[in-house]
C-alpha cells in the first residue's frame, strides 16, 4: 500500500489524482502544432527520394511552378548559398538538410515545395521531376566494412570506409581469460530490430519569422524546446538568428517517445523559407513520411555470451555489437555515450567480469537512432542480458526463476558498483521476482507446462528481471552538445495562495500538469488543483534539457521538490514572524505551520503566502517565488520483474499471450493511476517489437513496410490483459525517492515475451529467435527442425 | 496523403449514376463505402477525374428474403451484415467475417457491394460469396443482368462489371435444412488482410451424407478461389476425419499463394489446409445444430 502524507484535498504524492490535462484532450480541445494557423501562412511539402543511393542529375521545377498556388521550390543548391544545406546531429555527425548531389536513403528529403495551401503543395510535389542516377547501396551492415563497399560518407575528408566509431567498456583481458576457463559458456547472436516510435502525432512545425522584428517564433513538435532553440542559434546565428531572437514553443504533443528529440531537415527548411520570404511556413509530415524518414530506434546486432559454473553461478558476460546507424549517426545520446547506457547490460546479477564492444557503421538507411521509450540503448542491453541469462539457465538445467534468485544482487549490497562502473542506488530484486511469481502461481504453471508438453502442446513461461538506468544526468558526465543535463523548476505562488510552476521539460502525454503539481502540493500543502503547470515555451520556462529517457521526474521533479522546500523555509520564517515565536518552535504539517504543543496556534500556507505580499517581515524579500536547477548526484535505477505466459497454436503457430504480470519498482510513486497508465502503454510498446514491429528493407534499400498496413503497431485487440503491481524501494539520493517509470515496461517486456516463446519451443531444440517473433517465424523455425514439411 | 483534384458527383437515382458513368467513361469511379477507393486515391495509386458517389441513391441497402432467395443491396454496410437478424438465421458466417474486417468505424461505412466490386482476392467477402453460391446483379443502361459469382472475378482488380455498369445487389439462395457455414482468416493483427482465409458452407443430410459443399479461399490466389477438389472430396460422402483432411490437403495444393511479409508460400499453403479443416468442422457443427 502507498502511504499518503497529504489529505486528498491537497492531493500530494501517492494520490491517484485524475489528470488535469485530460479535460481538454478527451474533448478534442488540445492545441497541437497542426492547430496553429497564422495569417498569410504558407504550406510546405517535401519531395522525397525513391532510391536508397543515387546521384541527383537534375531537378526540374518548371511543371511544379505552374501548379496554381505554388510559390517556390527549394533545393539543396538554394540552401547551399546560405550554408544551410548541412546541419550537425546531436552526436556531432553531419546530416544533409537538402542534398546538393547525392541521396543516401529512400524517402530522403530532396526538395521542398512551398504553396498557399497544403493541397497545392502536394500537387506541386508530384510535379517536381528529379533525374537520378541510381547506385548500388550498402544495406547489410555486416557488409558495410567490406573493402569493396562504397565509401558512403565521401563528403568527409579522408574517410576511407564506413566505420563510424568503436566503443568499449569493461575489462577485455580478464573477460577473455574467464571465458577460456569457465565450465559453462553460452552464446547467441541476436538482432534488436530497427523500429519506429510511430507516435500518433507525426512531426511538424510552423516557422514564423518576422522581418520587421528580426525574430523567429518556432512552433514545433519537440521534446526539448530549450535545447532546440540553442541548436537553432548555433546553426543559424551566422544569418542573424541569435538565441534572443528565437522563441521555441512546443504546444501539446501527441506522443514523442524519443522521436521528437532530433532536429529533422523539414524543420530547418521551414525556418530557412520563412526567413527568406518573411511569412509563416507550416510543415506537417504525413504518416508514411514519418515512418519512412524520421529517426529509427534500436538496430543493434549483438553477440551475447555468458560464462558461469555448472551449478548456475553467473561469472561473466561478453557483448559484441554492430550498430547500424544509417547514413549518419543521428542518435540522441548524451555526448560522451555513443552507445547510450548500453553498459547497464551486466543486468541485475552479482558478478564482476564483463567486456563489451560496439562498432557503428554507415548504411543507406535513414539516420538514427533515437532512444525509443528507453533511456539510451537500455532496451538493447536488457534484451541481451535477459535472453542470454535464460539461455544459460537452459544450458545448466536450472529453472530460470531459481537461477535469477541465485544470482541477484542482494538488497543489502546496495549501493552496488557494476563491472562497468555504474553505482546502482537501490533495489530489491528478490522481492520483486517473488511477488511476480506469487501473482501467477509460478510453480503451478510449470506443472501445467510439463503436462501440456507431454501432450505435445506448446506453452511457454518467460521471465525478465531488468535494471533500468534513468534520470540523465549528473553534470560531470552528462551533456548534449556541451549543455549539462540538469533540469529546472520555477515556482511562483500568487498572493491568494495559488501557484504557477514552470519547467524545462515538456510532457508528450506523461501527465506532468498533474504529477508536478502533486510534488509541489506534497512539499507546500497547496492543493494540487490550485497549481498550474506550464512547459514548452522558451520565453517563459526556465532552461532545461527536456523530456525523454525517463528523466523528468528524476531531474525536474527533484527541482520542483527542492524549489518548494526553499519556499517552505521562507514560509517558516514568515509564520514565526506572524505567530511571534521562534522558527524552532514551529512544526510543519502539510498545509500549515503550528506551534509545538499548541496546535491551535497555526498559520496556513495560504495565510503565510498572503503575508509575503502584504505583511512580510522587515528585511525579508517580498513575494513568494523560487527556482531550482537540479543537477542529480547519480542516476536512478528502477527495476522490474516481468513474467509472461504464452500458448502457441501447434498448427498455425499463432501466439497468444495468456498472462503478463509486471511488478515494477520505480521508488516512491507520485500518482499510482498515472504510473499504471504508463506501464500499460509501455507494455504494449513492449509487445510491439517482441511480436509485431520491424522496419524491413530489401537489398535495394526499399522499405517494405512503409505504411501502417504493413508496419504492425499493436492495438487494444493484440494487447493482453496486463496485470501490474509494484514494490517500493525509494531512491536514497533523490529528494522525493522517485526513480522514473515511463520506459521500464518497454525495456522489460520484450525479453519476457521472447523468453516465453523460446521456452515453449525448447522441446524442438530451439534456443533463440530474434524479435519480432511472428507466427510465420515460428513456422520457419519448426520447418527447419523438420516439424513441418518443406 | 492528399488525392489529386477530382470532380465529385452525387446522383439521386441509379439511372442518373449510370448516365454519368457513360458520360465520363474511363475517367469515372464509383464511390460506395470508400474504404478501398479513397486510400488508393490518397496514395495516388488511383487518380480518377470523376467520383460518382452512389450513397445518395435510395433502395440499394435493403436485406430481404423473397421466394427462397436472400437479396442484399450493394450498399448494405458491413455493420448491417453484422447485425442483420435475417442473415444470422441462415448465415452465421456473416458474423464471422464482418468481425474480422477492420474496425467498427470502417464497418459502419464499408459495403458488401464495394468489397466485391473492387475485385481484390485479399478482400474477405469474395470467398464467402463463393462458399454461399451467390450471384451478383449488375445494372447498366440496358437494365439488370445476373452473374454467378464463379463468373464474376476475372483478374487482379478485374470483374464482370463493364463500363457504364454498377453492382447493385447480391443474391444468396436460402440454404436447405442441415446447412452450416463458417469463415476464419489468419491475420497478423486486427484489420490486416488475410495471410489466408477460408469460407465453408456444408449441407449435411439426416443420414450424415454431405449433400452440398462450398469452399472459398481468401488471398491465396490471384483471384478469389473456389476449392473445387476439396468440395468434391466431401460431397456424397459421410463427413469423416479422413475426408476432411483430404479436403484440407487439396486446398493447400490447389491454391497459389505468393510469398510476402505475411509468410512464405509454404506457410500460406499450410495455414490454408489448417483453416479448411477447422472451418469444415465448424460449419458441420453449425449444420448439426440447425
Amino acid at each position: 500500500m502507498i502511504q499518503c502524507k497529504t489529505s486528498k484535498a491537497i492531493g500530494g504524492m501517492g494520490h491517484s489524482l485524475k489528470r488535469k490535462e485530460d479535460a481538454r484532450f478527451i474533448q478534442g480541445k488540445g492545441n497541437y502544432v497542426d492547430d496553429v494557423k497564422l495569417p498569410g501562412m504558407l504550406y510546405m511539402d517535401i519531395v522525397r527520394s525513391p532510391y536508397a543511393y543515387a546521384k541527383i542529375k537534375k531537378i526540374n521545377i518548371e511543371e511544379a511552378m505552374k501548379v496554381p498556388g505554388v510559390v517556390a521550390v527549394v533545393t539543396g543548391r538554394d540552401l547551399e548559398k546560405y550554408n544551410l544545406h548541412w546541419m550537425p546531429t546531436l552526436m556531432s555527425d553531419t546530416q544533409m538538410v537538402l542534398p546538393t548531389d547525392t541521396v543516401m536513403y529512400q524517402s530522403q528529403e530532396v526538395a521542398a515545395v512551398i504553396a498557399t495551401t497544403k493541397y497545392a503543395a502536394r500537387d506541386g510535389r508530384e510535379a517536381v521531376i528529379v533525374e537520378y542516377e541510381p547506385m548500388k547501396p550498402v544495406i547489410d551492415p555486416f557488409k558495410s566494412l567490406d573493402p569493396s563497399a562504397p565509401v558512403l560518407r565521401s563528403d568527409k575528408e579522408g574517410k576511407t570506409d564506413n566505420h563510424i566509431w568503436n566503443w568499449k567498456a569493461g575489462d577485455k583481458e580478464k573477460t577473455d581469460t574467464l571465458f577460456e576457463t569457465a565450465d559453462v559458456v553460452v552464446k547467441e547472436q541476436m538482432h534488436i530490430p530497427r523500429i519506429h516510435v510511430a507516435s500518433i502525432e507525426t512531426c511538424g512545425c510552423v516557422a514564423d519569422y518576422s522581418k520587421v522584428n528580426n525574430h523567429l517564433t518556432m512552433y514545433m513538435t519537440t521534446q526539448a524546446p530549450h535545447a532546440i532553440r540553442t541548436v537553432i542559434a548555433l546553426v543559424a546565428g551566422h544569418v542573424g538568428l541569435t538565441e534572443e531572437k528565437v522563441r521555441v514553443i512546443a504546444p501539446d504533443i501527441g506522443g514523442g517517445f524519443g522521436g521528437k528529440v532530433p532536429v529533422y531537415p523539414g524543420y530547418v527548411i521551414a525556418i530557412a523559407v520563412s526567413f527568406l520570404v518573411g511569412k509563416p511556413v507550416k510543415w506537417i509530415e504525413d504518416r508514411s513520411e514519418n515512418l519512412q524518414a524520421d529517426s529509427f530506434a534500436r538496430d543493434y546486432h549483438i553477440t551475447a555470451e555468458m560464462a558461469g559454473t555448472k551449478d548456475g553461478k553467473i561469472l561473466g558476460t561478453r557483448f559484441k555489437i554492430l550498430a547500424d546507424h544509417g547514413y549518419t549517426d543521428a542518435s540522441a545520446n548524451p555526448s560522451k555515450f555513443p552507445t547510450g547506457m548500453f553498459s547497464i547490460a551486466t543486468g541485475s546479477y552479482d558478478y564482476g567480469t564483463t567486456y563489451m564492444e560496439c562498432d557503428a557503421v554507415y548504411t543507406n538507411k535513414p539516420p538514427g537512432g533515437v532512444a525509443y521509450r528507453c533511456s539510451f540503448r537500455v532496451t538493447e542491453a536488457v534484451h541481451a542480458i535477459e535472453r542470454i541469462t535464460d539461455r544459460f539457465a537452459f544450458e545448466v538445467g536450472k529453472d530460470p526463476a531459481d537461477l535469477r534468485m541465485q544470482n541477484f544482487i542482494k538488497k543489502e549490497d546496495f549501493p552496488w558498483k557494476s563491472p562497468t562502473g555504474w553505482i546502482y542506488d537501490s533495489g530489491d530484486y528478490h522481492a520483486g521476482l517473488q511477488k511476480a511469481m506469487d501473482a501467477l502461481n509460478y510453480d503451478e504453471l510449470r506443472r501445467e507446462q510439463a503436462e501440456k508438453r507431454a501432450k505435445g502442446e506448446l506453452m511457454g513461461i518467460g521471465i525478465s528481471t531488468f535494471t533500468e538506468i534513468v534520470g540523465a544526468g549528473p553534470s560531470k558526465d552528462f551533456d548534449i552538445l556541451g549543455i549539462k543535463m540538469f533540469d529546472s523548476a520555477e515556482i511562483r505562488v500568487h498572493p491568494t495562495g495559488k501557484a504557477i510552476a514552470r519547467f524545462g521539460t515538456k510532457s508528450q502525454g506523461q501527465g506532468h500538469e498533474t504529477t508536478y503539481a502533486q510534488i509541489i502540493a506534497e512539499e507546500l500543502g497547496i492543493p494540487a488543483e490550485n497549481i498550474a503547470i506550464e512547459e514548452g515555451d522558451t520565453d517563459t520556462a526556465p532552461y532545461g534539457l527536456g523530456t525523454y529517457a525517463s528523466r523528468s521526474t528524476p531531474t525536474a521533479g527533484a527541482a520542483a521538490a527542492i524549489a518548494a522546500r526553499k519556499l517552505r523555509d521562507k514560509a517558516r520564517k514568515i509564520a514565526a514572524y506572524l505567530l511571534e515565536v521562534s522558527e524552532d518552535d514551529l512544526e510543519w504539517e502539510p498545509g500549515k505551520f503550528f506551534v509545538k504543543g499548541a496546535p491551535e496556534k497555526a498559520k496556513t500556507i495560504q495565510e503565510i503566502v498572503f503575508a509575503a505580499y502584504t505583511n512580510h517581515p522587515q528585511g525579508m524579500e517580498a513575494g513568494f517565488e523560487a527556482t531550482h536547477y537540479y543537477d542529480p548526484p547519480n542516476l536512478t535505477f528502477p527495476s522490474g520483474a516481468y513474467i509472461c505466459v504464452v500458448d502457441i497454436d501447434r498448427e498455425t503457430c499463432e501466439i497468444k499471450v495468456r498472462r503478463f504480470v509486471a511488478i515494477d519498482d520505480c521508488g516512491n510513486i507520485i500518482n499510482p493511476m498515472i504510473v499504471q497508465g504508463q506501464v500499460h502503454g509501455g507494455l504494449t510498446q513492449g509487445i510491439a517489437p517482441a511480436m509485431y514491429e520491424e522496419l524491413i528493407y530489401d537489398e535495394s534499400g526499399n522499405i517494405l513496410n512503409g505504411t501502417f498496413m504493413d508496419y504492425l503497431v499493436p492495438t487494444a485487440v493484440e494487447s493482453p490483459s496486463w496485470e501490474t503491481g509494484h514494490t517500493v524501494t525509494p531512491s536514497p539520493h533523490h529528494p522525493i525517492g522517485a526513480k522514473g517509470v515511463g520506459e521500464s515496461p518497454t525495456v522489460g517486456a520484450p525479453p519476457a515475451i521472447a523468453n516465453a516463446i523460446v521456452d515453449a519451443l525448447t522441446p524442438f531444440g530451439i534456443t533463440h529467435l530474434d524479435i519480432p517473433i511472428t507466427p510465420f517465424k515460428i513456422f520457419k523455425a519448426l520447418q527447419e527442425k523438420g516439424v513441418f514439411a518443406s | 496523403m492528399i488525392a489529386q483534384s477530382f470532380q465529385y458527383e452525387s446522383p439521386g437515382t441509379l439511372a442518373e449514376a449510370i448516365a454519368l458513368l457513360n458520360q465520363y467513361g474511363d475517367e469515372a469511379k464509383v464511390l460506395s463505402g470508400g474504404h478501398s477507393l479513397i486510400p488508393m486515391m490518397k496514395l495516388r495509386f488511383a487518380s480518377p477525374g470523376y467520383v460518382i458517389d452512389i450513397n445518395g441513391i435510395p433502395g440499394l441497402s435493403d436485406i430481404k428474403e423473397e421466394n427462397g432467395v436472400v437479396h442484399i443491396g450493394a450498399l448494405a454496410r458491413e455493420a448491417d451484415l453484422e447485425h442483420s437478424a435475417l442473415l444470422a438465421k441462415y448465415f452465421p458466417i456473416f458474423k464471422d467475417v464482418t468481425k474480422l474486417i477492420a474496425d467498427p468505424q470502417v464497418r459502419n461505412m464499408g459495403t458488401l457491394g464495394g468489397n466485391l466490386a473492387h475485385g481484390d482476392a485479399a478482400n474477405d467477402h469474395p470467398a464467402v460469396m463463393i462458399a454461399l453460391g451467390a450471384s451478383v446483379i449488375i445494372t447498366g443502361a440496358d437494365g439488370e443482368r445476373e452473374v454467378p459469382i464463379d463468373e464474376f472475378f476475372y483478374g487482379f482488380y478485374m470483374t464482370a462489371i463493364q463500363q457504364g455498369e454498377i453492382l447493385t445487389e447480391i443474391r444468396l439462395p436460402v440454404p436447405a435444412a442441415g446447412t452450416g457455414n463458417a469463415y476464419h482468416k489468419l491475420e497478423r493483427k486486427v484489420g490486416d488482410y488475410a495471410t489466408s482465409g477460408v469460407a465453408v458452407q456444408l449441407t449435411i443430410g439426416s443420414d450424415g451424407i454431405v449433400t452440398a459443399a462450398g469452399i472459398g479461399l481468401t488471398n491465396v490466389n490471384p483471384v478469389p478461389l473456389r476449392a473445387t477438389r476439396s468440395e468434391e472430396a466431401l460431397v456424397g460422402k459421410p463427413l469423416t476425419e479422413e475426408n476432411i483432411l483430404l479436403a484440407a490437403q487439396y486446398a493447400s495444393e490447389d491454391c497459389n499463394p505468393s510469398a510476402d511479409l505475411r509468410g512464405s508460400e509454404d506457410y500460406k499453403r499450410h495455414v490454408t489446409g489448417v483453416l479448411v479443416k477447422r472451418m469444415i468442422k465448424k460449419a458441420a457443427e453449425r449444420a448439426m445444430a440447425s
